[in-house]
C-alpha cells in the first residue's frame, strides 16, 4: 500500500523538480544572456536590418533591398581593402605561427637564460598596439628612422617605407608578426609541456632522429594548438587596425587600408551609416565563415588528447 | 649471446640519489628483476642500461660490445615504459611499427611482422584503434608489441604492470614471462612488487639506497636473506625480526612459527587476519610484533595468551648494527 501511494505522488514531484531545475538554470544564465543580447546579438541584427535601408540624412530611410550590397561590390575602395586584408592575412598568419613555433621549441629546451628569453619573446604582446605602432613608426621614418640609419650605414639611400604603396603593407605585416608571434608562442610552449617526455625517450630507443620525432610526433600533437592559433591569427588580421590610425591612416591611396578601418572611415568620417552597416555585415559573415570552418570541418580532422 | 654486464657503474645528480658503483650480470636469455623500494636506484639502473642516462663512471656491455657511450638506438634494445609511452595520435598498428618506419623497413616486411606480433600480443582486432580507445591492459599489450617487433635481443621493462589492476597484473605477469622464454630475450625488469619479482625472475637483484643489497635466485633471497632488509622486503607477510641476545636480531618466517602447548615464547594475540586458505595471527612479544601463519580458520580472540615455538633450522640471525647475516645460524641456547 505504501508503494502505491508513493507511485501516485511520484510523477508530480518529479515534474515539479524538473521544472525547478529548469528555472534555476535559466536564472543562472540570465545575466550573461542579457549582456550578450544587448551588446552583441541585438547590434548584429540591427546592423543587418540597417544594411537593407537607404541613408536617412534628416528624412525617412526607405527599404532598398540589396542596393547597398550591389553598390559595395562595385566600390573600388571596398575591393582594394578586401584584397589588402587577404594579402595581409596571408602574409601575417603563417609567418607568425611558424615564428611562434620556432621560438617555443627553442625556449622549451633546458638552458641558461631560458626565462629571460621567454620574457623577451613575450614582451611585444603586453605592449598596447598603439605603443607598438609608435615605436615602429620611428623605425620606418624616412632618413633618420632606425631602418634607414642602418641601411645608410651599409651605403643604401633613404626610403619612405610607409609612404610608398609598394612597401607599406610589408612594413605593417612585419610589425604585426613581431607583435603577435610572442603571444602565440605561449600557447605552443604550454602545449609542448603537455607532451610526456617518455614519448621522446621511446622514440630515441627506436632510433628516431630529433627531426623525425618533431615531424611525426610533436607536430601532430601540436595540431589542436596550431588550429586554435591560426583561427585567432586570422580573426586578428581582420580585427586589429589600431596601427593604421597611428601610422598610415590607410594610405597612401588606400594601399594599407583594411576592411575594419574602411568601416570606421565610412561610419565616422563619411557618416554613411547605412553603407557602414553593409560593410560590417560582410565582415561578420567572413569571420563567421572562418569560425564555422573550424567547428564543422577542421575539428574532425585533428587529434585531440 | 646478448648478456648484459654492468661493471662498477655510478650515477648521481649532484651527489643526490642515483646508484653507487654497482656491478652485476644478466645472463643471455634470462629474466633479471631489479627490485627495491622507491628511490633505491632500480629505475636509474635500467635507464643507464637503456642509454637514457649517461653513466658518471663504469662500463656497460651488451652481448660483448661496450655500449657505455652509445645512444639508446645503437644499443639494440627495446623498452617498455611505466606509462607505456604510446603515441596518442597514432593507431595501434602505427604505434607498433613506429620503430620499423624509423629504420625504413619496407612495407611488405612491416605488414608481415605487424601481423605476427599482433597475433602474439592478441591485438589483431584492435589495430585501427587509438590508444585513448583502449583499456589499460590493451595499452600494455601495444607497448609490449612495440617492444618485441624490433626483435632486439634485449628488452628492458620499467614497472610495466604498476598501472594495472590486480587480476590483470597476474595475467600479464605470466604472459610476459612466457613471451620472454619463447622469444629467448634477455630481459631486465624493474619492479617494487616482490611478488612480481619472485614469480617471474630467474635472478633477483634487491637494491637499496643506490647499492645492491642482494643478488640471487628468488629462492635464495627467500631462504637465505643476506640482511635483515632483504628478510623484511621479501615475503608476505615479511619475516619476523625480533631482538635477540648478543647484539643480534633473530628472524623467522611466519610459516615457521607455530602455537605450542608449553615451553614456548609467551605472547598475546593482537589480531587475526583470515585469508581463506590460511590465517595470519599477529602476536605481541615484549613490545614486538610477530606474525604466525596457520592453515585454515583461526578463532583466537584478541588478548588471548599463547606460546610461540619454532625449530632451530628455520631461524636466521642478523647483526643488529650492520644488519648483515651471521654465519652459522644455529641458536646459542
Amino acid at each position: 500500500m505504501v508503494s502505491a501511494v508513493m507511485s501516485a505522488a511520484e510523477p508530480r514531484a518529479v515534474r515539479r523538480n524538473a521544472w525547478l531545475t529548469n528555472v534555476n538554470a535559466w536564472l543562472l544564465l540570465l545575466p550573461a544572456i542579457v549582456l550578450l543580447a544587448t551588446f552583441t546579438h541585438y547590434p548584429i541584427l540591427a546592423t543587418l536590418y540597417h544594411s537593407f535601408f537607404s541613408l536617412s540624412r534628416g528624412g525617412a530611410s526607405e527599404f532598398v533591398g540589396l542596393e547597398n550590397y550591389t553598390y559595395m561590390l562595385e566600390d573600388d575602395v571596398f575591393r582594394q581593402v578586401l584584397r589588402n586584408n587577404i594579402v595581409f592575412a596571408i602574409a601575417t598568419v603563417p609567418t607568425s605561427i611558424a615564428l611562434a613555433l620556432l621560438m617555443a621549441v627553442w625556449v622549451d629546451k633546458k638552458m641558461t637564460g631560458r626565462s629571460f628569453l621567454r620574457l623577451a619573446f613575450f614582451t611585444p604582446t603586453v605592449l598596447p598596439m598603439i605603443a607598438v605602432a609608435n615605436i615602429w613608426l620611428f623605425f620606418y621614418t624616412p632618413d633618420y628612422g632606425l631602418l634607414d640609419q642602418f641601411l645608410k650605414g651599409l651605403g643604401f639611400s633613404g626610403h619612405n617605407w610607409l609612404g610608398d604603396p609598394s612597401t607599406v603593407m610589408s612594413c605593417l605585416a612585419v610589425m604585426v608578426v613581431w607583435k603577435e608571434a610572442g603571444f602565440f608562442m605561449i600557447f605552443y610552449l604550454a602545449a609542448l609541456q603537455t607532451i610526456p617526455p617518455e614519448l621522446k625517450e621511446a622514440a630515441a630507443v627506436e632510433g628516431a632522429s630529433r627531426w623525425y620525432f618533431f615531424r611525426r610526433v610533436t607536430l601532430p600533437l601540436l595540431m589542436p594548438t596550431t588550429l586554435f592559433i591560426s583561427i585567432n591569427a586570422l580573426i586578428n588580421s581582420f580585427k586589429l587596425v589600431d596601427q593604421l590610425v597611428i601610422m598610415t591612416k590607410g594610405g597612401p591611396n588606400n594601399a594599407s587600408s583594411l576592411l575594419l578601418y574602411y568601416i570606421y572611415e565610412v561610419a565616422f568620417t563619411f557618416q554613411d551609416t547605412a553603407f557602414a552597416a553593409t560593410l560590417t555585415v560582410t565582415l561578420i559573415a567572413i569571420l563567421a565563415a572562418v569560425a564555422l570552418t573550424k567547428f564543422v570541418y577542421l575539428d574532425r580532422r585533428i587529434h585531440y588528447q | 649471446m646478448s648478456e648484459i654486464i654492468v661493471n662498477a657503474v655510478s650515477k648521481t645528480w649532484g651527489g643526490v640519489g642515483g646508484v653507487d658503483r654497482i656491478s652485476f650480470k644478466a645472463d643471455a636469455g634470462t629474466l633479471l628483476v631489479l627490485l627495491g623500494p622507491s628511490g633505491c636506484g632500480k629505475s636509474t639502473t635500467l635507464r643507464l642500461i637503456a642509454g637514457l642516462e649517461e653513466v658518471d663512471s663504469g662500463t656497460i656491455t651488451i652481448g660483448g660490445r661496450d655500449v657505455t657511450h652509445l645512444s639508446p638506438a645503437e644499443r639494440k634494445i627495446s623498452m617498455v615504459f611505466q606509462s607505456y609511452a604510446l603515441f596518442p595520435h597514432l593507431n595501434v598498428a602505427e604505434n607498433i611499427i613506429f620503430g620499423l618506419r624509423v629504420r625504413g623497413v619496407g612495407r611488405a616486411e612491416r605488414d608481415q611482422r605487424l601481423k605476427k606480433v599482433a597475433d602474439i600480443v592478441g591485438l589483431s582486432h584492435l589495430l585501427e584503434r587509438k590508444p585513448s580507445q583502449l583499456s589499460g591492459g590493451q595499452r600494455q599489450r601495444v607497448a609490449l608489441g612495440r617492444a618485441i617487433i624490433a626483435e632486439a635481443p634485449v628488452c628492458l621493462m620499467d614497472e610495466p604492470l604498476s598501472n594495472l589492476d590486480a587480476k590483470l597484473r597476474h595475467e600479464m605477469r605470466t604472459e610476459i614471462r612466457g613471451l620472454q622464454q619463447r622469444l629467448g630475450m634477455t630481459m631486465v625488469y624493474v619492479t617494487h612488487d616482490q611478488t612480481e619479482a619472485m614469480t617471474m625472475a630467474d635472478r633477483v637483484i634487491l637494491m637499496r639506497d643506490g647499492h645492491i643489497e642482494q643478488n640471487g635466485a628468488p629462492h635464495e633471497l627467500y631462504n637465505e636473506p643476506a640482511s635483515d632488509f632483504t628478510a623484511r622486503f621479501i615475503g608476505t607477510p615479511p619475516m619476523n625480526i625480533i631482538s635477540w641476545e648478543d647484539g643480534a636480531v633473530l628472524g623467522v618466517r611466519p610459516e615457521h612459527v607455530s602455537l605450542v602447548e608449553n615451553d614456548g615464547v609467551p605472547a598475546t594475540v593482537k589480531a587475526v587476519e583470515y585469508l581463506g586458505a590460511d590465517s595470519i595471527i599477529l602476536c605481541d612479544v615484549k613490545g614486538e610484533t610477530v606474525s604466525v601463519r596457520q592453515t585454515g580458520y583461526c578463532a583466537l580472540p584478541a588478548g588471548a595468551q599463547v606460546a610461540l615455538g619454532w625449530q632451530n633450522r628455520h631461524i636466521h640471525l642478523f647483526d643488529r648494527d650492520s644488519g648483515k647475516r651471521r654465519a652459522g645460524s644455529t641458536l646459542p641456547r
